[in-house]
C-alpha cells in the first residue's frame, strides 16, 4: 500500500536531477539553478533548459543519463566538434560547460540557449516566418558549405561512413527482421548499382553533420537560419550526405513540391552551395536522397517496430511510427520511377 | 460467428469516448499520446474494413507474378519472400511484366490504411497511381 505522502520514485529522481544541476550551476556559473524545464523532442537525446544568473542555458544528455548508444558521439567529442564549428563561423550553440563523470548526471554538455524554432510544421506554415523562408535553402547552402570546408585534422577522431558502409549497414537492419519488404529490396538493388566512387580516391573526406534537415535548424523570424543543431550524428564522410538528407521527402512536412525541406528548390540550395566554394555532385546528392528516403522506411519499419515489439518502447507513438514506413514505399518507387 | 456488437462498432465508441470524453481532459504529453491513440484506432478501423480484400488482391498478382502453380499453396510472408529474392537478384526489376503496377498498388495498399492524408499519397493519386485493389 502506498501512502499518498510520500514521494514517488520519479520524483525522488527529479529531484536528484535538479540538485546534480543546480551544483553544476554553482561551481561553473556561480550562482543557483532556476526555472529548469525539460524541452519537448527529442526521443534520442535529453535537452533540459534551465536559468542560471540571469542567462539561459540548455543541458544536452543520453536519455536517462545513459551512455552513448553505438550510433552517438560521446558527448565530449560532439562538444568539440561544436566548438570546432563556431570557430569556422557557423551558427551553433556555443558549448560552456562539458560535464565530468563526478557531476553524476551522465555523459552531458551545457550550451547557452538560442532563441528560434525548430519545429518544421511551425517553419513551413506560421506567416512570422513567411520573410525568411524564401531565403532558407540559400542560407541551408551556404552553412554545409562552410561546415565541409572545416580542416578535419584539427578534430577528434571522429567515425568514418561512407555510401557504401550506410547501405550495407541498412540492409544488414533489414535483413535481420524475417518481413519481406519488396520495394525496400529494389531500392537497395538500385543503390547498390549506383554507388557514388568511393569518396577517399575521389574527394577529400570532409566533416559531416549526419542529420541535417528541417527540424535540426533553428530558425527566427527575423534571420532566417540561426543555429545548426543535434550533432550528435557526426562523422568523417561524404559532404553529399547532408545535402541529400534533407531533401528526403518525409522531412519536408507536406511540401512536397519543395524539395529542401518543404522550404526550397535544389537549384537555389546547390546554387548557395557552389557559391561559397562547395564542389555539387548532383547525382551523388540524388542517391543520397534516395538512400535517405531507404534508411527512414527502415528506422520505421524494423528500428522502431522492433523496439516497440520487443516492449523496450512499447508505447503508442513509438508503435505508430512503425506504420511510417509505408509513406517512404511510395516516395522510393516515385525516386525510382524518376518522378520526385 | 461472434455476437454483437460488431468489431467496428465497438471501435468507433472507443474513439468517441477518447474524443470527446478523455482528451478534453488531457494536457501536455497525455494529451499528445492521446491524439496518436486516436490515429492508431482509425489505423485498426481502416484494417479491419481493408485488409482482406487487399490481401487477396496482393496474393493473386503475386501468385501470376512468381508463376506460382493453380494448386500449389503459398502463404502471403512466403510468396513476398520469394519475389524479394526475385528483386535482390536482378532477375526482376521495374521493367519486368507487372512489377511496377504490382508494387504501386500493394504501397497505395498500405498508405490508405496507414496514412491516407500523407502527401506522397496524394501526389500519386494526382499521378494517376492506381489504387490498391479489393479483391
Amino acid at each position: 500500500m502506498t501512502h499518498p505522502t510520500e514521494k514517488s520514485p520519479e520524483k525522488t529522481q527529479a529531484e536528484a536531477f535538479a540538485s546534480r544541476i543546480d551544483a553544476i550551476c554553482r561551481s561553473q556559473f556561480g550562482a543557483p539553478v532556476s526555472n529548469l524545464k525539460r524541452l519537448s523532442g527529442g526521443a534520442s537525446q535529453e535537452s533540459w533548459q534551465y536559468i542560471c544568473d540571469g542567462r539561459a542555458y540548455v543541458l544536452r544528455r543520453n536519455p536517462h543519463g545513459q551512455n552513448a548508444s553505438t550510433n552517438a558521439l560521446p558527448k565530449a567529442t560532439e562538444a568539440a566538434v561544436l566548438e570546432a564549428a563556431a570557430a569556422a563561423g557557423i551558427a551553433v550553440p556555443r558549448v560552456s560547460y562539458i560535464c565530468a563523470p563526478s557531476d553524476e548526471i551522465g555523459e552531458a554538455y551545457v550550451m547557452e540557449f538560442i532563441e528560434g524554432e525548430t519545429i518544421a510544421r511551425k517553419i513551413l506554415r506560421d506567416a512570422e516566418f513567411d520573410a525568411v523562408r524564401p531565403n532558407l535553402a540559400h542560407q541551408c547552402g551556404e552553412v554545409l558549405a562552410q561546415l565541409h570546408q572545416i580542416d578535419v585534422s584539427a578534430l577528434p577522431e571522429l567515425p568514418y561512413s561512407d555510401a557504401a558502409g550506410e547501405l550495407e549497414k541498412y540492409k544488414g537492419f533489414l535483413h535481420q527482421h524475417k518481413q519481406p519488404h519488396p520495394v525496400f529490396e529494389l531500392a537497395i538493388k538500385w543503390l547498390s548499382d549506383n554507388l557514388p566512387p568511393d569518396i577517399r580516391a575521389s574527394r577529400a573526406p570532409v566533416l559531416v553533420h549526419g542529420d541535417f534537415r528541417n527540424g535540426n535548424i533553428m530558425v527566427s523570424p527575423e534571420d532566417g537560419l540561426v543555429a545548426l543543431l543535434d550533432w550528435e550524428l557526426t562523422h568523417i564522410g561524404d559532404p553529399m550526405e547532408d545535402l541529400g538528407w534533407p531533401c528526403v521527402p518525409s522531412w519536408r512536412f507536406g511540401q512536397h513540391h519543395l524539395p529542401v525541406g518543404g522550404f526550397g528548390q535544389r537549384e537555389a540550395f546547390y546554387a548557395a552551395y557552389r557559391a561559397n566554394g562547395g564542389e555539387v555532385d548532383e547525382s551523388s546528392a540524388r542517391f543520397w536522397e534516395i538512400l535517405g528516403t531507404l534508411k527512414w522506411g527502415i528506422m520505421c519499419a524494423v528500428l522502431m517496430s522492433s523496439t516497440f515489439e520487443s516492449g523496450a518502447d512499447a508505447s503508442v507513438e513509438r508503435g505508430s511510427i512503425g506504420r511510417r514506413s509505408s509513406e517512404t514505399e511510395i516516395d522510393l518507387l516515385r525516386m525510382l520511377l524518376e518522378q520526385d | 460467428m461472434q455476437d454483437r456488437p460488431l468489431a467496428n462498432d465497438l471501435l468507433a465508441a472507443v474513439r468517441r469516448f477518447l474524443t470527446d470524453t478523455a482528451m478534453p481532459q488531457l494536457q501536455g504529453h497525455a494529451a499528445f499520446s492521446a491524439r496518436v491513440a486516436g490515429n492508431v484506432l482509425d489505423i485498426l478501423a481502416r484494417e479491419m474494413a481493408l485488409a482482406p480484400g487487399f490481401q487477396k488482391a496482393e496474393t493473386r498478382r503475386l501468385r501470376e507474378l512468381l508463376d506460382i502453380a493453380p494448386d500449389t499453396h503459398v502463404d502471403l510472408l512466403e510468396l513476398n519472400q520469394q519475389l524479394c529474392a526475385k528483386i535482390a537478384s536482378g532477375e526482376m526489376n521495374l521493367t519486368s511484366p507487372g512489377l511496377r503496377d504490382h508494387l504501386i498498388k500493394v504501397s497505395m495498399g498500405k498508405l490508405a490504411i496507414d496514412q491516407p492524408r500523407y502527401q506522397g499519397y496524394k501526389t500519386a493519386q494526382a499521378n494517376n497511381w492506381p489504387e490498391e485493389e479489393s479483391k
